[in-house]
């Protein structure tokens, strides 16, 4: 038994020497690996158009019902994206989501993406409904780690 | 009145010194743990998580004291303090330095040389057991009754052995001052001469604190908290700050009669006497990061069919060298 116990000393003590692997969170930030499910995003093509043709796709593969779209025609004359029709409204109650990630498997045009965004703490319940404005992206070039995730023909490269 | 300045100088030292020690035991044995487990531990309230034990304290007496509604108020209150006390008192009788002269006057750094000094140590020891068993009983719950039960039968089973171990050194020594044993090793440490007493000696002390792998009492995967589930804010904290006093105590127990007190080259005595007891505390945190809890009737059998005969042995091949050897 002695024999034993001296053998468990041991290890424990070879593994007082190894590297830690605790991350000091607040100060040190790990980077998400890609295909990591944070907030959502809406992303836009290249030339500034939405890519979200308000299909709805997403609000139906959705298991708990948080994503509502409605949409409407676009202007022949200014676009707001390359179908027929755009989201004019789009919400999310990140509340009820449970980060599975359907929403962006069903999206027909890569649109909606969960993002590497994971600190979205707030202090209100209503906070938590995130509207269009709140989750369309500003410029493409600017989440090139969001756009990794589709390849050529739209299909995520991850799953 | 210098005398008397002098002694109450001493009981601040010591006892106050004995109680951080045991809060910072508390830190000790969160950073030990961590560095087993490739973790850091607490490292965020002051330098290299320094005044956690602090913070915690804090934290500790503005939490609301919960005493369940079945619970035998007055001893429920008070147990905890049978704890503690005995184990503050016991450690009055070990010396934890050579003799320093303060205002002309000769101070041995010893809170009380008494003759008898270890049988002192067991009696208070005793007594501490009183402390679980009342806390236990007086909770009026499952959990802590049977941690109660375990803690009673685990201690009177090692406790025996416990004194066992230690006559070999009483006998070499001639003396029952602890102060007496540490002046018999100015050549060498006890530990040469009792290497089998010293083995014996430190099992039992880790049974006797209720330390891993003899925590049976406080199981916390199968008691949730043994003897003390019910307890919680400061009465919780007594608890825990008593646990670590006795370890220190016994840890100190162990050095004066094993390692040669607070002896040692170039280091001032106190500090021979600090590396030594913080030695034994890691090797308590370090075991107990390492080995599985026994089951209690490997426990049982170990105490009586093991360490029992093994101590017992030890003291008959001691007498012997000692009548015949000289
Ligand atoms: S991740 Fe899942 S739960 Fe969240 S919005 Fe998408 S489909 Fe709904
Ligand atoms: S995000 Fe994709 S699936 Fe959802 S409505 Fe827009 S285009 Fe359709």
């Amino acid at each position: 038994m002695l024999g034993e116990i001296c053998k468990g000393l041991w290890l424990t003590l070879k593994h007082s020497f190894k590297n830690r692997v605790t991350v000091q969170y607040p100060d040190v930030k790990e980077e998400m690996p890609v295909g990591y499910r944070g907030l959502h995003k809406l992303l836009r093509w290249e030339d500034g158009l939405e890519r979200c043709v308000g299909c709805k796709l997403c609000s139906a593969a959705c298991p708990v019902d948080c994503i509502y779209v409605e949409s409407e025609e676009n202007d022949p004359e200014a676009p707001t994206s390359k179908g027929e029709r755009y989201a004019s409204i789009y919400e999310i109650n990140e509340l009820r989501c449970i980060f599975c990630g359907y929403c962006e498997e069903a999206c027909p045009v890569g649109a909606v993406v969960l993002g590497n965004e994971y600190e979205f703490c707030q202090d209100d319940r209503g906070k938590f409904l995130y509207e269009k404005g709140d989750l369309l992206v500003e410029r493409t070039e600017d989440h090139p780690e969001l756009h990794a995730r589709y390849d050529e023909k739209n299909l995520l490269t991850y799953v | 009145m210098v005398t008397l300045l002098i002694i109450l100088g001493k009981v601040l030292v010591g006892f106050g010194g004995l109680l951080l020690l045991a809060a910072y035991m508390t830190w000790m044995e969160r950073r030990v743990f961590a560095l087993i487990q490739v973790r850091v531990g607490p490292n965020r309230v002051g330098p290299s998580g320094l005044l956690q034990p602090i913070a915690d304290g804090i934290k500790l007496m503005f939490k609301e004291t919960i005493i369940p509604a079945q619970a035998d108020k007055v001893i429920y209150v008070l147990a905890p303090a049978v704890t503690l006390i005995p184990a503050l008192a016991a450690f009055a009788v070990v010396p934890f330095g050579d003799s320093v002269t303060v205002l002309g006057q000769k101070v041995d750094l010893v809170l009380a040389d008494i003759n008898v000094g270890i049988l002192y140590i067991f009696a208070m020891a005793g007594i501490g057991v009183y402390g679980i068993v009342l806390g236990s009983w007086a909770s009026n719950s499952k959990y802590p009754l049977i941690g109660g039960l375990r803690s009673a039968a685990q201690l009177i089973s090692y406790e025996l052995s416990l004194g066992m171990s230690l006559l070999g050194v009483v006998m070499i020594a001639g003396t029952l001052s602890l102060k007496g044993i540490v002046e018999g090793q100015a050549g060498m440490p006890y530990i040469v001469l009792q290497p089998l007493g010293f083995l014996l000696f430190v099992v039992c002390m880790l049974a006797e604190t209720n330390r891993a792998p003899f925590d049976l009492p406080e199981a916390e995967s199968e008691l949730t908290g043994g003897f003390h589930t019910e307890y919680s804010s400061m009465h919780f904290a007594v608890y825990s700050i008593a646990e670590y006093c006795s370890m220190i105590t016994l840890s100190a127990v162990g050095a004066t009669f094993f390692l040669g007190g607070w002896r040692g080259p170039l280091l001032p005595p106190v500090v021979w006497f600090l590396i030594k007891v913080l030695a034994f505390m890691f090797f308590f945190m370090w075991l107990r990061a390492s080995t599985p809890r026994l089951r209690y009737d490997q426990l049982m059998g170990f105490g009586w069919k093991v360490l029992l005969p093994l101590s017992i042995l030890n003291v008959i091949l001691t007498a012997g060298a000692v009548v015949f050897i000289g």
